[in-house]
């Protein structure tokens, strides 16, 4: 927020905070889960999870839950990463190294677009 | 900013501070280290989650999951299943379905909240919270619309008075202090609250504290000063912390500062920490205290509008008084003296404590009564038992008995009753309460905060004491009574502040409407509430003991004797009235006479 300098800026400045309150209030919130079970972390999923966090960081992306899950059944995919955003249907993806995992964020969370190539047809 | 997937919120209010609460935290920060998850879990500090008496106990965010009873040993085992794994480690999860907050609840049909509005709505550490509350747009209104004379008028038309105790025209002090020639002019915030059980303004500046700021500018700008000081207790870190992030928000937007809003106006503020003194409520003591000196009081006048902080003219104003002042303004004088009655305006917060049912913080229009605060806001006397009294104004203030629950709650009416309004505690005593042992509590309490300056409130409170406890101890002697009413009117005409003024109130109370139970002590050496320790007598009833021996297993100091299947006997000479055999016994056979 700027600096408020005028009676008109800080009638700005609570249409603004009103805004901001109400699109919290309303916009669906990206989920991000990382499977984190034995066969997950064996097979790298803390470095999924560190690279999403990171890339979360560097685009200053806003709205983002990260959190973990055990193991879904699937052991032979980890590490798994799972995305739900707003009323969508979740997106499973499987194989996923840091490269893949910052893909996830740039293109599924911030853009909308989902990640084909990794997705496990659930 | 770093981002974090989690965030630990760790209580450290006092009561899970003195269970360990800053080793668990620090716990915590090595393991999360140890585990290399400290780059995406953060742990911060935060007042009451809410299950303070099962603490050390922590949140954690975005799950909200609420752990609690916590040991140091508990959490490596935490970290690695909560942060590592990503399971809830059920078995230190809050179990009890509780209200969300202990203190403020939601309101009643009775109260109207003024003070209170944006407490536990509002996120005290952002100011757009604030922004979007329509805050600082009274200060915008002042500033653009209003001449300083205009706003002390406004204020006036208000009816406002102080929200601290003595109920002195807010508006009238402004007016003072603006009519001082000598410069510079200082806004001082009084945020020492130190009454036992009050925390009426503790839950406003941490909930809302903003509000008192705008409240100061709107003052600053109203009586010409450009600096303020807020004086807030060292018992109070979490609302010092939250002030401080709300101070540097303001500052950083522009609100505090040089040429606030482009009008020309500057201010800017400072929080300063008290060191635990109770006279430092007073306002000279307070202001000796912000100059470095010795927390003393300083006799009147010269007031402080005329000659306050470092010699110059200063208004000072409790920290409720200000949070009132931007409801004024937006809304307008007119709608805050639609509350309240002719001579008290407004709204007053209260900490309801003692023997009552719904006890907390409540904020009611004043002119209401003392029935329906205790039994429609409070909920009644806990347990159904019978109202014995209520003590209103803190420490100094009288205790009103049934006659008096009638009475409207505003200055004159208070005062008239002999009592006083004080910064808002009320504390219920059932009929289970000795007023003897209650004026001993309240003496002791105010002779070790009496700064010793002046000698009737230093040798007063001290020989009031002595007497007080003698009584209690069945040593009293018929001489005690005028000897108390002496000191009464000696201590109350003599001494140089408030607290000496007024140190009396709870003893001149009792000498006055619980005379029959101080003679009780005195002359049949009785405590009819059954409390003084010395004064009762543990007896076991033969016809109804069955010889259990439950009591005498029980019994700490082995006092009670007696054959199994017998009649057992308590020796009153080892008994130390532990009440422990009343408690333990199955069969009602043990009676306090």
């Amino acid at each position: 927020m700027t600096t408020i300098k005028s009676l008109e800026d800080l009638k700005r400045a609570r249409e603004e905070a009103l805004n901001k309150k109400t699109a919290k209030a309303t916009s669906g919130v990206a989920q991000i889960i990382v499977g984190m079970g034995t066969c997950g972390i064996a097979a790298g999923a803390r470095d999924a999870m560190k690279s999403i966090l990171d890339t979360i960081e560097s685009d200053s992306l806003n709205g983002v839950i990260v959190s973990q899950t055990g193991c879904i059944g699937l052991c032979e995919k980890e590490p798994i990463v799972q995305v739900i955003i707003g009323e969508e249907p979740k997106v499973t993806y499987g194989k996923v190294t840091p490269e893949i995992a910052a893909r996830i964020v740039r293109d599924h969370v911030a853009k909308h677009t989902i990640v084909q190539d990794h997705v496990i047809p659930m | 900013m770093a981002y974090y997937r989690s965030h630990v919120l760790v209580c450290v209010d006092h009561q899970c501070l003195s269970k360990g609460a800053h080793e668990i935290e620090d716990a915590l920060q090595d393991e999360l280290v140890a585990q290399g998850l400290i780059d995406e879990v953060q742990v911060l500090e935060t007042s009451r989650i809410g299950s303070c008496s099962r603490g050390p106990e922590l949140m954690v965010y975005p799950e909200g999951v609420h752990y609690v009873g916590l040991t140091v040993d508990d959490i490596p085992y935490l970290v690695e299943e909560h942060f590592l794994k990503g399971r809830v480690a059920q078995k230190f999860v809050d179990q009890e379905v509780k209200p969300v907050d202990e203190e403020l609840s939601a309101p009643t049909a009775k109260e109207v909240r003024v003070v209170l509005r944006n407490c536990g709505v509002i996120d005290p550490e952002n100011i757009e919270d604030y922004l979007a509350q329509d805050g600082y747009q009274a200060l915008g209104k002042v500033l653009t619309e209003y001449t300083p004379e205009q706003t002390i008028d406004e204020v006036m038309k208000s009816g406002l008075r102080g929200r601290g105790g003595a109920g002195f025209p807010t508006a009238k002090k402004w007016q003072f202090c603006r009519a001082s020639k000598d410069t510079p002019k200082y806004v001082i915030c009084n945020a020492d609250e130190g009454d036992p059980g009050a925390f009426m303004n503790r839950r406003v500046l941490e909930g809302d504290p903003h509000s008192v700021i705008e409240g100061m500018l709107i003052a600053a700008f109203a009586i010409g000063s450009s600096q303020g000081y807020i004086y807030c207790r060292a018992e109070y870190p979490i609302a010092v912390r939250t002030l401080r992030i709300a101070i540097d928000q303001a500052r950083a937007l522009g609100l505090l500062g040089k040429n606030i809003l482009g009008s020309g106006f500057d201010f800017d503020l400072e929080v300063r920490i008290g060191a635990g003194a109770f006279v430092c409520g007073e306002e000279t003591a307070l202001m000796a205290s912000i100059e470095g000196n010795r927390g003393e009081p300083r006799p009147r006048p010269p007031f402080p509008a005329v000659k306050g902080l470092f010699g110059k003219p200063s208004n000072i104003n409790n920290v409720e008084t200000y949070a009132n002042v931007p409801q004024i303004i937006l809304k307008g004088a007119e709608w805050f003296a639609g509350f309240g009655t002719e001579k008290s305006k407004g709204t007053k917060t209260f900490a309801l404590a003692g023997d009552i049912k719904r006890p907390g913080l409540i904020e009611v229009p004043l002119g209401i009564t003392l029935r329906e605060i205790i039994y429609e806001v409070g909920g009644g006397i806990k347990d159904d038992k019978e109202f014995k009294a209520i003590q209103t104004g803190g420490p100094m203030g009288g205790c009103l008995t049934p006659e008096f629950l009638d009475t409207p709650v505003d200055y004159e009416e208070l005062a008239k009753a002999g009592s006083i309004m004080g910064s808002g505690g009320l504390v219920v005593m059932d009929e289970e309460t000795c007023m003897v042992d209650i004026a001993r509590f309240f003496m002791d309490f105010i002779q070790e905060e009496s700064c010793g300056k002046c000698t009737p409130c230093r040798v007063g409170t001290r020989r009031m004491l002595e007497i007080l406890e003698r009584i209690c101890d069945g040593k009293g002697t018929a001489q005690d009574i005028p000897t108390l009413e002496m000191l009464c009117a000696q201590v109350s005409q003599d001494s140089l502040c408030g607290l000496g003024q007024g140190a009396p109130n709870p003893v001149a109370s009792v000498l006055k409407r619980f005379r029959p139970e101080l003679e009780a002590h005195i002359y049949e050496k009785k405590c009819p509430a059954k409390v003084c320790k010395s004064l009762i007598r543990y007896e076991i009833l033969p016809e109804t003991c069955t010889g259990c021996t439950v009591c005498a297993r029980n019994c700490p100091v082995n006092a009670i004797s007696g054959e199994r299947r017998q009649t057992h006997v308590i020796d009153p000479d080892i008994c130390v009235r532990c009440g422990i055999c009343k408690q333990v016994c199955n069969f009602n056979a043990v009676v306090i006479n």
